[in-house]
């Protein structure tokens, strides 16, 4: 379990990660979504130890990580693949990590067995392609057998063939009870790799929330409707409260009505008991791109426009330059920024 | 114990050690014997031992490159950051590459001296080289301590800097330019000379040599005695890693 309370961190005048607060449960693989630049990897930093935060803790069942005695026996990252010495074989690479919390050597011929580089282990690691690398580093994570494992956007630049190798690698991670933590900026790869999800926007929380709960979010679905009598369609829907839009004529097509968390079935029998012509009803879902820019909407960019000398990095929400909050809402069993933060209170 | 495994497992399991271990010893042994082989039968008299170390500067930096590459390789290809997972309260990783570093480059500074000394009396049987005297010890055998310390001090320098060109761009500049300018500078010169690390590392060797050498030039008026200068090289070696040990405790990896 990895529970982060308050944590911040701030280079120079840019507050990379703004009070995060979030816990990671084990058995269950656990995405950690955000754009770039949202303080994923810089989050994932300071869960290991690696950058001090400004503020606030972050704790690996129950303690830090520089307090934990044999951390690879605990904790197994993958950050980047590209942390090894290219002029070292990939044997003598987990040898040596294997060597530093005293994991026998037998081990790292186990890990080379499971990610499939037996036949390349003696061969210089800056030789091997990414998909190589990137299997390496995951033996690496795995060296001590440990119960908490954290993965840095591990799928980019992988072919078809290694995504699906990560994820089903993932889900067995989980499934033998560990804790997986798994950062992406793809909503599309989490909602196949995660079941719960903490979405971040410029280094604050968006919601802690399971996958299927933000994707039916995300995915809002709304109702195309088009008839000759316009008016007296709106009536009819907005007298059922439905939220109805006027959609002008354009692209799509002539003007017509989108009706938002509705269904086909709804809207045509509700036309239908009025005796209203339709000639058009389709049904309409946005990508889940679209709806995760829409959701983190603003939150992309590095806030540039962050007053000078702003006490204590206040968020950037407040500063003129940056957008408000995010404009999707929040479905029910969605915990809001701020309920999250009071629960956490001890 | 573990972690002095692991600093060896990492030093030797890259290419670059061996090859900077290998152009130390050719080039100071290789040197030297040149020195030998071309010395007059006239001047037979003046190739005492401290006169085979003439050239120990040469392996020195050579291995203190290969010092300050044991940390900035590290950071250069971010295997630090795996060290530091493995290792999270950093300093212990980082002692045990010193120690490893600096007694492999003490080792290596042993065999370079006794192999100059003992190439000399090789090529030239008649001359003066029996070591009996503690200056004549100090001469051969003492080489070996300065690579020792001054691998510590490479390594520090490597750890503050943190990039394999300007550790070495450093240390280059300050050994070979620094340490010989500084005391031209009139009046005040000669005693800033008295305080120069390497100065006075190098008095260590050289103190109480006879004067018409060849070898390494000894420096009148210094302020230690030779163990004394070897105590004060010491402690700036160490307390320049110990600083080194600070910054990288405190810095985001």
């Amino acid at each position: 379990m990895i529970e982060a309370q308050g944590l911040t961190k701030r280079y120079g005048r840019t507050v990379a990660v703004n009070d995060l607060s979030f816990t990671v449960q084990p058995g269950k693989v656990t995405g950690f979504l955000g754009p770039n630049g949202a303080g994923k990897s810089t989050t994932m930093r300071m869960i290991l130890g690696l950058d001090n935060p400004s503020a606030g803790t972050v704790r690996i069942d129950g303690r830090r990580y520089s307090e934990l005695k044999q951390p690879l026996r605990q904790v197994g990252a993958l950050l980047e693949a590209k942390w090894v010495h290219p002029n070292r074989s990939a044997r003598s690479h987990l040898r040596w990590m294997a060597a530093s919390n005293r994991i026998p050597a037998k081990r790292v011929d186990e890990v080379l067995e499971i990610v499939g580089l037996t036949g390349v282990a003696g061969k210089r690691a800056g030789g091997f392609s990414l998909g190589m690398a990137q299997r390496l580093g995951i033996a690496t994570a795995l060296l001590g057998d440990p119960g908490v494992m954290l993965f840095d956007e591990p799928v980019n630049g992988l072919d078809p063939e290694g995504i699906l190798w990560i994820r089903r690698f993932m889900h067995r991670l989980a499934d033998e009870g560990r804790t997986v933590f798994v950062s992406s900026h793809l909503l599309s790869e989490m909602a196949l790799t995660a079941q719960e999800l903490i979405v971040i926007g410029r280094g604050r929380l968006i919601a802690q929330t399971s996958t299927r709960a933000f994707i039916d979010m995300a995915s809002e679905s709304a109702v195309r409707v088009r008839g000759p009598e316009m008016d007296r369609l709106h009536g009819v829907l907005t007298g059922q409260g439905l939220a109805v839009r006027d959609v002008p004529a354009g692209d799509d097509g002539p003007a017509a009505l989108l009706v938002s968390n509705s269904s086909t079935e709804q809207v045509g029998e509700l036309a239908g008991r009025v005796g209203l012509v339709l000639h058009e009803l389709a049904a309409q879902r946005g990508s889940l791109e679209q709806a995760f820019i829409q959701l983190t909407g603003g939150e992309v960019e590095y806030h540039a426009g962050a007053p000078a000398g702003a006490p204590n990095g206040s968020p950037p929400a407040r500063s003129p330059a940056a957008p408000t909050q995010p404009t999707g809402p929040l479905p029910r069993g969605t915990e809001a920024v701020d309920a999250t933060r009071g629960g956490d209170a001890r | 114990m573990t972690l002095l495994t692991v600093e060896r497992i990492k030093l030797f399991s890259t290419r670059s050690p061996w090859w900077c271990m290998i152009l130390a010893t050719a080039l100071t042994v290789g040197l030297t014997s040149i020195f030998a082989a071309t010395t007059k039968s006239a001047d037979l008299s003046t190739l005492t031992p401290s006169v085979t170390q003439f050239a120990f500067n040469f392996g020195l930096v050579v291995m203190m490159v290969m010092a300050t590459l044991a940390v900035t390789t590290e950071y250069r290809f971010s295997t630090i950051r795996s060290t530091f997972l493995a290792v999270p309260t950093r300093t212990p990783a980082l002692v045990a590459k010193a120690v490893v570093v600096a007694l492999l480059a003490g080792i290596v500074g042993e065999i370079t001296a006794v192999g100059s000394w003992g190439v000399a009396s090789l090529i030239q049987p008649d001359a003066p080289l029996g070591i009996d005297t503690a200056q004549e010890y100090r001469n051969v055998f003492g080489v070996g301590l300065i690579y020792l310390l001054s691998a510590v001090l490479a390594l520090a320098v490597g750890l503050i800097v943190r990039q394999s060109a300007g550790a070495v761009v450093i240390e280059l500049i300050y050994l070979l330019l620094l340490e010989n300018l500084l005391p031209a500078i009139p009046r005040i010169g000669d005693h800033i000379q008295h305080w120069l690390p390497f100065t006075v590392g190098n008095n260590f060797i050289v103190a109480g040599q006879p004067e018409t050498d060849d070898g390494p030039p000894a420096i009148e008026g210094m302020p230690f005695g030779p163990w004394g200068s070897l105590v004060y090289y010491a402690a700036v070696c160490v307390g320049l890693f110990v600083i080194g040990l600070i910054l990288a405790k405190r810095r985001d990896a």
